[in-house]
């Protein structure tokens, strides 16, 4: 009986938790909480998935009431994978969070900041199940409106400011997608994405259409800070407490990846966005400007949170990249990107909190001669940065061999070159941490010692799945080809 | 605000009418124009006219900032719990028909819970608001003083 429920389990457990915490005051029994429920919503997300590659796509109602009428649950290949990775990183990053969040949120305010975390949780795996456009937007708003206040609970003033910031950029977005819902609701008559998918295809020449889609394509773009839209993401990710910059790095960005995927391929089809709106040289302009700028950037910065931040402007380019060559090949490589960049950055802003948990501080010159300082720390960032450069054996090589795959599959090879370019950028901005932490003596009375073992093995768990899924491509890889072909129409 | 007699005095008689007000439009949201959500903002409302004549301290001293705390989490609680006890008894997620002898009283039922649940943290958030954002420049005032 529970099986069934599982959709509606997977969503509701956090949910509820959340305003439970609020009722527990205590930061331990709020924390005790979070860690179990994000481990149950982790177990629930890999038992949706095993269902739906065994027995293909689940419905659930809500409610009691028939689509495209009621809102239903809709799970496929594509938001399977997704729900995986999102549940995968929320129970990898609670673990962690204990030691980081009393030193960084400080007392009287953990429970509360538990509160937060668990109601992004569910707003972004709510983004990811539902099958309804409106849907869409309130889970949007939950998991925006708890980020928000994650980012402000950071030590730095700035934090305000930085959040504030995205608070209008993501409220512009996220209107801007409403207004797109909006209008082919008032075009189709229909809120159901499966239904509104059958109902454009016909009226497609229609202007009320075109400019959803306008508006929708514009929108998700501000989420997922897609270059030139990525204002508010450096300064969100650099002032935010460490434990919410590893979460939000490596899911918020791939769940408005995934919204535009399904955008594009499932509610508008791949001929009207591809052929009739010609999306694709659109997105691959933007993504090889954010791919070789967000890399040029973040070379220039001291705050290594702000330099990784940057980075992940940069590695958004190369999912949009995969998405933008519209084939099975490109989509395979973007999907697998959403899963590969989660774990690279992960794992690399989950090794920055630790720094930042020992010396207070994550800008370079306080990294100088951590290595001798902090060895597993500075290790896991070192293997971090070379999954992000895509050295083989890591799974940014995996990434990028998907890409280049894609690239020549659809004789254009020269954007193999870009892909080339922007990785020898993130060789040097890797390198300058190399060199401070190995390279440079340490200050004089420098603090030194490990983080807590709590702390380094969540962060070494995310940074050896780099190299595991970086050899073992089967489960990554398979998984993103299903959902590539699902998306495309070619598979099951 | 202790010589605006006439206010303190017409403050004092209204309350209760508004608190009435809010609770018939919460209750009576099923049959006629209403709901949680408006109901909750009366409630709150009268919470606010009370802080405004006779000042915050007071305010907080009727309902301490933990109460409301509680109130905000507890009414998603109510909704959210509501679908899980449909869930328990066999039904999908929020749906109500199975919660009383028959689908309509069920779904009637399921609205009334929810909506309370609605109401109760609109309330209690209404007021947070108010008192926070009442509260920090009543702190900026002693600062500058």
């Amino acid at each position: 009986m529970i099986a069934a429920h599982l959709p509606a389990l997977q969503i509701v457990v956090p949910l509820v938790s959340a305003p439970l915490c609020v009722l527990l005051v205590k930061a331990r029994l709020a924390y005790a909480l979070a860690l179990v429920v994000c481990w149950v919503a982790f177990a629930i997300s890999v038992l949706l998935l095993g269902q739906v590659l065994d027995s293909g796509v689940i419905s659930y109602r809500l409610g009691g009431w028939a689509p495209p009428w009621g809102i239903e649950y809709r799970i496929d290949p594509v938001n399977a994978y997704v729900l995986l990775i999102v549940a995968a990183i929320g129970a990898l990053v609670i673990t962690y969070a204990k030691p980081s969040v009393a030193r960084e949120v400080g007392s009287g305010r953990e429970a509360l900041f538990y509160t937060s975390y668990l109601l992004c949780l569910t707003g972004l795996l709510g983004v990811t199940i539902t099958g309804d456009a409106f849907n869409i937007f309130v889970f949007l708003e939950i998991s925006s409106l708890s980020s928000y206040v994650l980012i402000s609970l950071g030590q730095d003033r700035r934090a305000l400011t930085a959040s504030f910031r995205y608070l209008i950029f993501g409220t512009i977005g996220a209107t801007f997608f409403l207004i797109g819902v909006g209008l082919l609701y008032q075009a189709t008559g229909t809120l159901n994405i499966a239904d509104m998918a059958n109902r454009v295809a016909p009226i497609e020449g229609s202007r009320t259409v075109q400019a959803a889609f306008a508006f929708m394509a514009v929108g998700l773009a501000v989420k997922a800070a897609l270059f030139p839209l990525h204002a508010w993401l450096p300064n969100a990710y650099a002032y935010a407490p460490s434990v919410v910059t590893a979460f939000l790095a490596a899911t918020a960005t791939k769940v408005s990846i995934y919204v535009l995927i399904r955008t594009y391929f499932t509610i508008f089809g791949h001929d009207f966005s591809f052929e009739v709106m010609t999306l694709g040289p659109v997105l691959m302009v933007l993504a090889i400007a954010a791919m070789l700028i967000g890399s040029t950037i973040s070379i220039f910065q001291d705050d290594v949170k702000r330099l990784l931040a940057y980075s992940s402007v940069a590695q958004i380019g190369y999912m949009v990249l995969g998405l933008s060559f519209d084939t099975v090949l490109g989509v395979t490589g973007g999907m697998l990107h959403l899963f590969n960049h989660a774990l690279m950055k992960g794992g690399l802003f989950l090794a920055l909190g630790c720094v930042f948990y020992r010396t207070g501080s994550v800008n370079i010159e306080a990294m100088k001669g951590l290595g001798h300082r902090m060895p597993w720390t500075m290790a896991a960032i070192v293997a971090g940065g070379l999954s992000l450069i895509g050295v083989p054996l890591t799974v940014g090589f995996i990434s990028k061999w998907y890409l280049l795959l894609a690239a020549i599959d659809s004789g254009m090879w020269w954007i193999s070159i870009f892909i080339l370019m922007a990785s020898l950028l993130a060789i040097i901005y890797v390198w300058r941490l190399v060199e401070a932490a190995y390279l440079s003596p340490s200050p004089e009375n420098a603090p030194a010692g490990e983080a807590p073992l709590i702390m380094l093995i969540p962060t070494w768990v995310l940074v050896l799945a780099n190299f595991y899924f970086g050899v073992d491509t089967r489960v990554s890889v398979g998984v993103a080809t299903r959902a590539a072909e699902f998306l495309l129409g070619a598979g099951s | 605000m202790s010589h605006h007699l006439v206010v303190r005095v017409i403050a004092k008689l209204l309350i209760p009418f508004i608190l009435l007000f809010g609770l018939y439009v919460q209750f009576h949201g099923d049959f006629g124009p209403g709901g949680g959500f408006q109901a909750g903002v009366i409630f709150a409302a009268a919470f606010v006219l009370y802080a405004l004549v006779y000042g915050l301290e007071n305010a907080r001293r009727i309902i301490p900032d933990k109460y409301i705390r509680m109130g905000t989490a507890l009414g998603v609680l109510i909704f959210a719990g509501t679908g899980v006890a449909a869930m328990l008894l066999g039904a999908n997620y929020l749906d109500y028909s199975v919660l009383a002898h028959d689908p309509p009283h069920g779904q009637h039922l399921g609205i009334f819970v929810v909506e309370f649940g609605v109401g109760l943290t609109v309330a209690s958030v209404m007021v947070a608001i108010f008192f926070a954002f009442a509260g920090r420049g009543h702190k900026i005032d002693e600062m500058e003083d």
